[in-house]
């Protein structure tokens, strides 16, 4: 029974349910300036945290002297790795982290030591004062120089649990993924192309830097205000450095500015915290964009190979990949990452004869982790591109190519799992594809000198339209939504129902990090929707409540969303016993009638209003905290890659248009046409905007973002100055086609939604560059270079 | 040092500022409107957004020292600033925005229940979506803002163009621009200034 629909005859009053375009609850705020953002808080006697950060990408520590930094006025501590209280390791998979660097630096930006000072600037110009003393040591930098015989280990003594099982202690995590015989299928194959491909690091550049205050408690304890994408995963990892149980660290959400798996590792939460108990005074600390850059994971740049066959009537029949991902100096959520890469190797395609095998490494480059699209872009980028070679030397059109292989609901993934969820790849292509084409050259002006703004270069007035050519470029993508292998995926919301001046009011709380996402505005929907309430107020996020789970994967919407209308069950279930014992003996529909909750009042399904809420509820406050997980899903076996690992799949295509000045090897996005399957919009407005949030970051991908690493390991461009993320001049129209095509096992059908854009948006880019100027582009992101020759 | 000059047209005062900190920092820190944001503090961004004697400026690129005597309006004196100029010029300035008093006891409200008055621009914002994050938004409103008075009828290259210093992360632009078109929209509707 659902309460989605409004009963026949009574008027609906609870605007803002699921389904509706609801505003954000924070939308005021925000646009008043008025929004605490964790780099806005301010407290009393307040300290600032500076981090003083390794200059080399591998050294050892000979010798740290901090007496300089500690007798300049206004500083109150200094911290090393030698202060540290308790536990000295921290990790979301693998305690490998080091607090401070321990002996050893393994990358360039590692933390070394922190100050606590009275001004910021203070405490920069007293870790400037800090001496340390290093020793260089070779550095790793990719899979050759890390696996060769005599390689300097980056843990030696490391004994998780991915130690036993992978050939080099160099490597975090391999995962094969094995069906079928490839042999047999190369032999029968007409066509077989092969390639080698590259995608750079990319950083998740979220605006709002990393930030926290921490304050002392009187308890001995601490309170944290943080930016975060998981509070309970961070309490997990704080409470032991800092020699604290958990529930005198106390850890409460502010307000967030992006982050896009940039904040699911720790950055300077238990920083934070070690030098407010230190000091005994409240700190903050808000990193520059120069320590954004060092200070938080980044995507995994990969190398991959891909080898496709197919028959002449344009049937694939094999596909063999390797991927190896650089996983930098710490693990993170490299084994994660890998188990995606692996199982979704091969994209959204029917293929019966599969040979992958993904693999993370340790280097000394920067530590790499959780980005949008999780290990399933750098896939997408070399599938898609394959797709496209197969598609040239078979003679067929490339979308025709991709809808005579694509899977639908029932097709088998190459690690064995049956996919029981509509999955409309071919349709999504076939509505890009549809889409009327934009104008030809758009900077022609009636009868005028050309508009220039519309030119590759833009402004800068580099071409007035000489050697610019168009393409035309497709892309579709396959993400997971959700934990996987066999993580147990849960989320706990805590609902309350209560009369407040006559009028029913609930109160939803959960820890679920808001980043921008609009998870928000999805609690509020679902709790007028299950209790058919119109006043929803939303508890901050915090660890007095139990975990949500983290903001990633696509998820929150479906698990915590999913948690949240649990808990409103076992809420409108309490009300209508309560209506029961209050009315039943007057009104036999009570016991007989399908009642639904509507516009604050208990209704049968057939319309007729049995009573309204307040009056059910009197004084009663009906007060419910529930967990609430999805299906649950299985680790892949360690030598094939089998097992149902993961609980949902999201899909999105790509059509791009692009004109490329090839004089200049200039690149002018002209339009990115996105479809999507949401199996349901939630709130429309939201989803759309996240579908056009995760285009341009796959964009950003295909044509400018990378950070660049040096050969020794030093990050050359940490800076948006150098790191160059789109703008809106660089950011083409972007229309967006929902499909709504429901999920039986998801809440309300959805499907989480914020990652399956980015994958595709990168090779469809690319695609329509390839499609311009004919050169076979293998790497992003595409310089201008790479387009001139030069 | 000390620095006069009048924020939201107030006039306000900071003591002890350091000869390098920005006029983002003394904003942010010393006066107490966190609203104008430090996403990158080199002037790449548009985070910080405020405008200096009516143009718009990058706070964070602002010496404080430079800022003296001058008017500063910062996102938090934006709905006041576009009531004014709706009322026409000539209307002597009122004292408007937060006070350092009240700014120091400002505190995070997290319910949003607060009913504010918006300037067009900001309402646009709202109601177009195009607030994910917000960290950007601050800075986008002020230029957007400044964009719509000096441009009533921008056409898309002209919004482009002026919000190309203005980095967001979330959106991927599409409702920034509709909601810079709505708000022009509006205030056509609204009738001549
Ligand atoms: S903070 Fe001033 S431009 Fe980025
Ligand atoms: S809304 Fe997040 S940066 Fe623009």
């Amino acid at each position: 029974m659902s309460t989605a629909h409004t009963p026949a005859g009574l008027a609906r009053t609870a605007h803002g349910g699921v389904g509706e375009s609801a505003p954000r609850p924070d939308g005021t705020l925000k646009v008043t300036g008025e929004f605490a953002y964790a780099s806005d808080l301010w407290h009393e006697d307040m300290l600032w945290g500076f981090t003083l950060r390794s200059p080399h990408a591998h050294a050892r520590i000979i010798s740290a002297d901090v007496s300089g930094a500690l007798a300049t006025p206004g500083v109150y501590a200094v911290l090393t790795h030698d202060d540290l209280p308790a536990a000295t390791r921290y990790g979301l998979e693998i305690q490998d982290t080091p607090v401070l660097a321990d002996g050893v630096v393994r990358y360039h930006g590692e933390p070394v030591a922190l100050v606590a000072a009275d001004h910021p600037e203070t405490a920069r110009r007293a870790a400037a004062r800090i001496r340390i003393t290093y020793e260089e040591l070779p550095v790793v930098g990719d899979e050759e120089s890390a696996t060769a015989p005599g390689a300097p280990l980056l843990h030696p003594a490391r004994d998780d649990h991915h130690a036993a099982h992978v050939p080099h202690p160099n490597i975090v995590h391999r995962q094969p993924v094995v069906r079928g015989d490839v042999a047999a299928a190369r032999a029968r194959a007409d066509v077989v192309v092969s390639g080698d491909y590259e995608v750079g690091m990319q950083d998740q550049a979220f605006l709002g830097p990393e930030s926290g205050l921490a304050v002392p408690a009187g308890d001995g304890g601490v309170d944290l205000f943080i930016a975060t994408q998981w509070l309970h995963a961070d309490l997990r990892q704080i409470a032991p450095v800092l020699g604290l149980p958990e529930d005198k660290v106390r850890m409460t959400l502010s307000g967030v500015g992006g982050a896009f798996g940039g904040r699911e590792d720790l950055s300077m939460q238990a920083h934070a915290c070690l030098l407010a108990l230190r000091t005994g005074r409240p700190v903050k600390m808000v990193y520059n964009r120069f320590e954004s850059f060092f200070g938080h994971v980044h995507r995994h740049p990969a190398r991959l190979h891909y080898e496709h066959g197919a028959s002449s009537d344009g049937r694939l029949l094999f596909v063999k990949a390797r991927i190896v991902l650089d996983g930098g100096a710490y693990a993170s959520s490299s084994p994660a990452v890998v188990g995606n890469a692996a199982s979704l190797a091969v994209g959204p395609y029917v293929v019966g004869d599969v040979d992958v095998e993904a693999l993370a490494l340790y280097t000394n480059n920067p530590p790499c982790g959780a980005m949008r699209g999780f290990g399933a872009v750098q896939a997408c980028f070399a599938y898609e591109a394959q797709m496209d070679r197969l598609a040239e030397r078979l003679g067929l059109d490339p979308v025709e190519f991709r809808q005579r292989n694509a899977m639908e609901q029932g097709a088998v993934m190459p690690t064995g799992q049956v996919v029981d969820a509509p999955a409309p790849v071919a349709e999504l292509l076939r509505r890009v594809k549809a889409r009327p084409l934009p104008p030809e050259r758009p900077w022609d002006t009636a009868g005028g000198a050309p508009d220039v703004r519309a030119l590759p270069g833009g402004l800068s007035n580099t071409t007035h339209g000489e050697g610019v050519v168009r393409g035309v470029g497709y892309a579709v993508g396959i993400k997971n939504v959700g934990f996987s292998e066999g993580f147990d995926d849960y989320s706990t919301a805590r609902v309350r129902l209560e009369a407040v001046a006559g009028q029913p009011v609930a109160t939803v709380h959960t820890a679920m990090a808001e980043v921008g996402q609009g998870g928000v505005t999805v609690h509020a929907q679902i709790a007028r929707t299950e209790l058919g309430v119109t006043r929803v107020v939303l508890q901050p996020a915090d660890t007095r409540v139990g975990s949500a789970g983290s903001t990633s994967a696509s998820r929150q919407t479906y698990v915590t969303g999913g948690a949240v209308r649990h808990a409103c069950q076992e809420v409108r279930e309490r009300v209508l016993a309560l209506g029961r014992a209050r009315f039943g003996a007057h009104h036999p529909a009570w016991e007989r009638a399908v009642l639904v909750l509507e516009g604050g009042k208990v209704a049968t399904e057939a319309g007729e209003v049995l009573a309204a809420l307040a009056d059910v509820l009197e004084d009663e406050v009906i007060d419910v905290e529930r967990e609430w997980r999805h299906r649950p899903t299985e680790p892949f076996d360690l030598r094939t890659g089998q097992g149902n690992g993961h609980v949902q799949y999201s899909f999105a295509a790509h059509r791009a248009v692009v004109d490329v000045d090839t004089g200049l090897g200039l690149v002018k996005v002209v339009e990115l046409a996105c479809a999507q399957d949401v199996g349901k919009a939630v709130n429309p407005l939201a989803v759309t905007g996240q579908i056009q949030g995760g285009t341009v970051q796959g964009l950003g991908l295909a044509v400018m973002e990378e950070i660049v690493v040096a050969a020794d390991g030093r990050v050359r461009n940490p800076s948006f100055t150098d790191y160059l993320i789109p703008t809106i001049l660089d950011t083409p129209a972007i229309p967006v086609d929902i499909l709504e095509l429901a999920d039986e096992h998801a809440p309300y059908g959805l499907r989480g939604a914020g990652e399956a854009p980015t994958l595709s948006a990168t090779p469809a880019v690319v695609a329509a560059i390839r499609a311009a100027t004919g050169i076979a582009l293998a790497r992003v992101p595409v310089r201008p270079e790479h387009l001139t020759g030069t | 040092m000390r620095v006069n000059f009048t924020v939201n047209g107030r006039p306000q005062q900071a003591d002890d500022v350091w000869e390098g900190e920005s006029l983002l920092y003394v904003l942010r820190e010393r006066l107490g409107l966190p609203g104008s944001k430090n996403a990158c503090e080199q002037g790449e961004c548009g985070s910080c957004t405020v405008r200096l004697d009516g143009l718009p400026v990058c706070a964070c690129l602002v010496a404080a020292g430079q800022a003296e005597g001058r008017e500063v309006v910062t996102v938090e004196g934006l709905a006041e600033h576009a009531r004014r100029r709706a009322a026409g010029a000539g209307t002597p300035p009122e004292p408007a925005g937060t006070s350092l008093d009240e700014a120091r006891r400002w505190t995070a409200a997290p319910d949003g229940t607060r009913a504010a008055a918006l300037s067009p621009v900001q309402q646009a914002f709202v109601d177009a979506g195009a607030v994910q994050c917000g960290f950007c938004t601050p800075g986008l409103l002020v230029a957007a803002d400044e964009l719509i008075e000096r441009n009533p009828e921008p056409s898309d290259a002209d919004i482009r163009e002026a919000l190309s210093g203005n980095l967001c992360r979330c959106t991927g632009y599409e409702t920034i621009l509709d909601a810079v078109r709505l708000a022009a929209a509006r205030a056509g509707e609204a009738g001549p200034r």
